[in-house]
This record gives C-alpha cells, structure tokens and sequence, in this order.
C-alpha cells in the first residue's frame, strides 16, 4: 500500500515590511512558491481534489482519501501513457501538454511532467 | 380311465391312440365309428367327480395358444414412478424363464486368464504345450500339490528356444532365503548460487527510438565541448553532487511548471464564459446602435497584497501578447510607501506571474520592445531600476543610486529606445526634477546622461551668494516619435508640452501652450506621423498636429482625465480614462465632437482611473484604476470600424489607409481653423 503524504505546510504570514520574500520569479521556482500555487489550486472554486503521482504511479500528495487517490492514480496513469504514446507516435517532436476528461459529474485535468503527473479534479459549474 | 379335469378333445386324443394300439383302419375320420365297436363293448365309465357339464358346455370351443410367455412371469408388477409420485404398472416384465445353469471351464486362449496361466506354467505366449510336456507337468502339479488347469487343444510342437529352467531338486527342496542388511539410502545434494536475472522489458516506439538518438546527440555534442574546453574538476565534482542530491528526494520543486498549467486550467474552468465571450463575443445590437459601442467586461485582476495601492502604470508585453505589467505605488504624496511590480497573464486572472514588491511606489515602466524579460521601473523616490524577468533574485539588476544621477523628483515616465552604437540598451526618464536623462546599461552599472533640462523661460530665482538658477520646469511625461527618432515630446506640470530633439541639450524645438494644469499623458499617433494627443488634469483632451501651434481637436470630458491611448488598429480612435470611472472612446472618423462610447467600469463610483492600455493585438483595453484593480474590457465591433469598402473597390490595407483618414481629418479641421482664424 503506497504511502501517502499528507501536505502539512503551512504558508508564510502576510508580510507589511520593506521587502517581503514572498514569491520568487519562475527562473527555478522554490520550494514555497510551488506549495503555494498547489495550495490555490486546492482552495480554487470548485476544485474537488488534487493529486501529485511520481514517475511509478505511486501518489505522493493527495487531498482525497486514500483508496480514492490509489484508484485514480492507477488509472490516471495508465491512460496519461498511453495519450502521450500517442501523441509522440504520430510525431517524436511532440509531447502531450495536458490531457481534460469531461464527464457528466465534473472533469478530470491531468498535466504531466518528465517525472511527475498532476491531476485537479474540478466541478467547473459550481 | 379318462384323467380328471379332462375335457373333449383330450378325449379325443385319448380315442385316437387307443384306436392306433388296436390297428384299426385310421383314415376314417370318425374314430369314434372305430373305437365305438370297441367301445360297445364297454360302456364309457365317467369318474365321479368329473364335472356335469350341459351339451352346450360340451360343445363349448377352448382355444389353448402356445405362446412364449412365462406363465410363471408375474405380470403386474408395480413400480413406484417418482416422476408421476405414484405406483405405475411396468409395461414389460422379463419372460425369460431360466432351466439349467451350468458352469463352464472352457478359456480361449488368447483371453487374459489364459496368458496368466501359461506364464505360469513357464511356456511361451502363443505356443501351447505339447502332450508330453502335459504329461510332465500333470506329475509334477500333482507332486507339488498345485492345482491342476486342462489345457486346451494339443499341438506337439517341440518347443524351440525353451526358457532355460532351473531344475530345483524334486524330492529334498527347501528354500532358504535370508536378508543382507540394507544400507540406508542417503540423498545428498547441493545447489549453486542462481545467477542473478532481471526481467526486462520495453516497448520500441517511434518516440522512443527518437528519444535515445537524442540523447545520444546532446551527449556527442557535450563531448564535443569538453573536448574544447579544459574542464575544471571542482566544477564537475560540484555538479554531480547537486544532480545526485536532486535524483534522491522527491523534489516538489519540479512539479512547479505542471501546477502552473493545472492553474490555469482550473481558472480557464471557472471563468469559462469570460474566456469564451472573449473569443468569440461580438455584440450583435451594435448594428441597432448607429454609432456607438460598448465595452464588454471582461476578467477582473486583483492581488491580495497590492490593496492599498493604487495602478500607477500599465504596459503591455510585445513578445507574449497575454502577459502585461501593472506598477503600484500612490500618486497621493502623504500616502507614500512600498510599491509593487506585478506582471499578469490573461489565460490566469487570479493570481499574477511575477510579482517584485519594491520599497517605494512605482510611477511609471515600461517593457523593451524586443527583450521581453528587460523591464525599466521609475519610482516616486527618484530611481530608476531595470528588472530581469528570468531572474531568480525579486532585486533589480540594475538600479540608480544617489551617486549614479537618479532624479531628486519622482520619476514620472520611462521608456526602452533602440540601443545604441556599442549595443547597450537604454532607456530615457523624465521627472519633476525638470531633467530628461538617459540611462545606459554598461556591464554591470547604468550610466546616466543628462539628455535635456526643462527650464522655465525666463524664470530665473535668486540663489544662495546671488547666483541666478533657472527654475526647472517638471516634467511629467514624454513619449518619443515612432519613426523619427531623435523627435520627443515632454509634458509639462505647468501645462506647457515642448517639442524637443536629443541633440539639442538646452532648447526646445517647439512649444505648446497645452493645459492649463499639469499634462498627463502625451501620446504620438501610430500611424500619422504628425498627430499626437495629451490630456490633463484639466479635463481635456487635445489633439495636435504638430507643426501647428494650436489643437485640432478639444474635448471636453467633465472630470479630471488620468490617462489617454491611441488604438493600435486605427489612426483615428483613442480612448481616455476619467477620475470618475468612466471610460471615454472617440472615433474621429465617426464622429468628430462626442465619444461613441462613454462607459462607467468601475463599481463603487468613489473610484478614480489611472490608466487605460490598448492590447496591440486583442481588442480588449485594460483599465487600472486606485483602488490596484485592473479591468479588461472588449471593445465592441462599433468601436473597431475599419472604413467601408466601396462597391466594386478592393479594400486598400496598411498603415497608409489610417493616415489618409486622418489626414483628410485634419485639412477639414485646417481649413475651419483658417476660416475661423480669418473671421478673427
């Protein structure tokens, strides 16, 4: 059973100095800046869960419970794959940018990185 | 004596035999003619218990069938049907009667039995024993007191190839047998380590083929490098270090660029509609509306920290045409304190892309035309900055100090010009200081060169030991000619706008005697090359052809104006923002006095805006206002009139079509002017 990590950051205060260290340009982001865009992605409207998957499949950061996350990442995925598969097979040059399943209840919006997988599931109408 | 129960044809057949013993002639039919001569003799003696029967009884015919039934056979034997759940009669019953049962001791000879017993007797399958062989073997049973089995029919064979049998002693035999001692059985054995295996397995897609080469290439064309190179060994080590650090952990760092896009994916989601009106909106009532238009509202942008401030500028990217930068700061001079430099893409109106707070407000920036990443900040405090997008640090490269010339005024506009002979940027600013200066980037430090001072005429004040100083006028803002480079205009805080020239360092070219209070914004026309446009605080808005000393146009708006923009698509319309919220949108080509569209954007009416950009490819504007709220608005199609095409005409495109317009506009307002200046 993977182990899933629990995000426990807590972001900093709002700052009222001279120069607050609050975010930093994307040159190579660190570490606060990207707990925080993945924080305002949880607390966006509407958005149901987030999941971050490795390489392996296996979840490393969830906002959903635990057998949910595993199904959705198993499947997720998998289907992720063989989008990308597809994708390249028609031209090597390309790659899969994101890939939006839209069903009846919500949508699913999977981005995938080299390493790691992304998926936000949103209920867009709310 | 006629046996009991006997009936008349047994009679008859009793008759006929005594009749055979007697000889008499047969052939007669009637044996009882013949057995009645004898029979006359006696008398027929019934026995005494044979049954009375009437004459027709006696004539009665039995028929007797010989069947080959059973009579012993029962034949109602009843079964128990569980299907029916009831006693059923069975249809059949077995007739068949068995009389005799006899055993027989007959083998064939090739069954299994028979084998068995020739392999006990020791003879070859197939062959049977010969006579003699019998014989032998009958003794030899019945000495052994072995039981006996008939062989079948006798063949004397001699046998040829006989098993050779050891003849044990006939008359003295024992066996003896005795037991060795058996070893114990031990099984021993021993295995070797398996050779370690690995299950491989991949699939040879075209893509991954390609990947390989790839890699294969990158890692030639590195070997190539340091083939040239001499490398330093420290450097090597220290990267390997950090590469190793970086494969260990489950570095969150590099899901940075995903979350970015799921960000703007989960914003495209819930402002779907504004995405979409964005797009494809056009409004349709605007063929009902003879002239004017409408701006559409579009998405809102608003950063938590940046609440207090209030827009100072706004400027959009030329490379990323989604992307623009809005400065926060304070034009109130009591409420001086930080500032921000925000840069805000439209695909995420949530949350900006870059965000630098400053320590004091911004007034002005400005984004180089080719270098996206290159951003000049003028602040209120004087200096003036230059930010490196791609840079991790929130400091910018370059900043003016004390030393280095920075203005002893609020900076109030900077902008990026074409670089210069030894390829450095750089980039001019105007301020309150009266002074025109133009920074260079130079390595590592901006080098400043005072371009122009803005002197009153005349003025002249008494300085300390009775020495003259010129009054600086404050410049407020500028903006340089598009195409003839050395050309600027700089309004003035007194209301004064003055035509000047960079190789000119003391006087102007031209003066305008624009407003009557500070000039906001002087803006050249895109197009026509002599037309540029400001607008005060005054609450006008002026249009100028600049060989003429007085306005084309004046317009009126009723509020102080903060900020005038020519559009990017046609030479006649602009579009100007108002301290009471609304947004003013003129085509001169339409109509030469009013707006065709007059719109309040803001909600809360208190709310004054700053500053108004025009996209240059989107038809969409964006409005900074003080409370730090930026609003992008659609222009409706009634705002975007290209001129109609005659019937037959082809429709003439290019630059050269907005300068006629204005040009036939302004030989109109000309020639009132010169009337009106006749009449005078």
């Amino acid at each position: 059973r993977p182990d899933v990590i629990q995000p426990g950051y807590e972001p900093g205060t709002v700052v009222t100095d001279a120069v607050p260290q609050t975010t930093a340009p994307l040159g190579s982001p660190s570490e606060a800046e990207v707990e925080e865009t993945l924080k305002r992605i949880q607390t966006h409207k509407g958005v149901i869960g987030t999941i971050v998957v490795n390489a392996e499949g296996i979840p490393i950061r969830t906002t959903l419970d635990n057998s949910t996350t595993v199904q959705y990442a198993g499947l997720l995925h998998q289907l992720t794959m063989k989008a990308r598969s597809t994708v390249r097979d028609i031209d090597p040059q390309n790659d899969l940018t994101f890939l939006r399943i839209r069903s009846k209840k919500h949508e699913i919006m999977v981005a995938p990185d080299k390493e790691y997988l992304l998926i936000v599931i949103q209920n867009p109408s709310e | 004596i006629l046996p009991k129960g006997s009936t008349h044809q047994t009679n008859m057949l009793l008759m006929s035999v005594w009749s055979c013993f007697f000889g008499q002639d047969e052939e007669d039919g009637t044996e009882t003619g013949e057995g009645d001569e004898w029979m006359q003799g006696k008398t027929l003696i019934k026995p005494l218990d044979q049954l009375d029967l009437t004459e027709a009884e006696l004539k009665e015919e039995f028929t007797r069938i010989l069947t080959a039934n059973n009579p012993h056979a029962p034949q109602n034997i009843v079964r128990y049907s569980f299907k029916e759940r009831s006693y059923k009669p069975i249809s059949s019953v077995d007739q068949l009667a068995v009389h005799f049962v006899l055993e027989g001791n007959l083998l064939h000879q090739d069954s299994d039995e028979a084998r068995r017993q020739r392999a006990k007797q020791g003879l070859p399958e197939g062959r049977l024993p010969g006579l003699l062989e019998l014989l032998f073997d009958q003794i030899c049973c019945f000495l052994q007191e072995q039981t006996f089995e008939t062989a079948v029919a006798e063949k004397p064979e001699t046998p040829a190839g006989k098993k050779e049998q050891k003849i044990t002693n006939q008359f003295n035999f024992s066996e003896r047998a005795s037991q060795t001692l058996n070893n114990p059985l031990r099984e021993r054995g021993c295995q070797t380590e398996p050779p370690p295996r690995a299950n491989f397995s991949a699939t040879a897609n075209q893509w991954e083929i390609y990947d390989v080469y790839l890699e294969v290439l990158q890692k030639q064309e590195k070997n190539k490098e340091k083939a040239k190179a001499v490398p330093k060994k420290d450097d090597d080590k220290g990267k390997k270090k950090m590469m190793l650090v970086e494969t260990q952990s489950d570095d969150i760092t590099k899901v940075a660029k995903v979350a970015k896009i799921i960000e703007r994916m989960v914003n495209q989601n819930t402002f779907d509609d504004i995405a979409q009106d964005f797009k494809y909106f056009e409004d349709a009532s605007d063929e009902y509306r003879e002239q004017e238009g409408t701006l559409l509202p579009l998405w809102k942008f608003q950063y938590d920290k940046a609440k207090r401030l209030s827009v100072t500028a706004l400027c959009w990217n030329e490379s990323y045409k989604d992307l623009f930068a809005v400065g926060l700061g304070s034009y109130d001079f009591t409420k001086q304190g930080r500032g921000m430099l925000v840069f805000y893409s439209l695909k995420n109106s949530t949350f900006p892309e870059y965000i630098y707070p400053t320590t004091s407000g911004i007034l002005c920036l400005d984004i180089h035309k080719h270098l996206p990443y290159l951003v000049a900040v003028g602040f209120y405090d004087g200096c003036v900055a230059v930010y490196n997008l791609k840079e991790e640090t929130l400091q910018p490269i370059y900043k003016s100090t004390a030393k280095s010339g920075k203005h002893t005024d609020p900076v109030w506009q900077v902008k990026w010009q074409k670089d210069d002979m030894d390829n450095n940027h750089n980039f001019f600013s105007v301020s309150s200081d009266g002074r025109v200066v133009s920074w260079t980037l130079v390595k590592n430090e901006l080098v400043f060169t005072d371009i122009i001072k803005l002197s009153l005429e005349g003025a002249v004040s008494e300085g300390p030991e009775g020495v003259q100083l010129p009054i600086m006028a404050c410049g407020t803002s500028f903006d340089f000619h598009k195409q003839i480079d050395y050309l600027f205009l700089v309004g003035t805080e007194e209301g004064k706008i003055h035509k000047c020239s960079k190789a000119y360092s003391s006087q102007f070219l031209e003066t305008y005697n624009a407003h009557n209070m500070a000039v906001d914004a002087v803006k050249w026309n895109h197009f026509h090359t002599k037309v540029f446009i400001s607008c005060s605080s005054d609450w006008t808005v002026k249009i100028w052809d600049h060989t003429i000393k007085t306005p084309m146009f004046t317009f009126d708006l009723n509020a102080s104006v903060g900020d005038v923009a020519w559009s990017p698509y046609s030479s006649t319309v602009f579009a100007a923002v108002t301290t009471d919220g609304k947004v003013h949108t003129f085509d001169l080509s339409i109509n030469k006095y009013e707006a065709i569209c007059q719109q309040p954007v803001v909600a809360k009416k208190k709310t004054k805006l700053t500053h108004i950009e025009f996209n240059p490819v989107y038809p969409i504007i964006i409005v900074g206002d003080d409370r730090g709220y930026v609003t992008s608005l659609k222009l409706s199609p009634n705002l975007r009139k290209k001129p109609k095409e005659k019937k037959g005409q082809e429709l003439p495109k290019g630059p050269e079509v907005e300068i006629a317009k204005m040009e036939k506009l302004l030989i109109l307002s000309r020639t009132k002017k010169i009337k009106t200046d006749y009449k005078s």
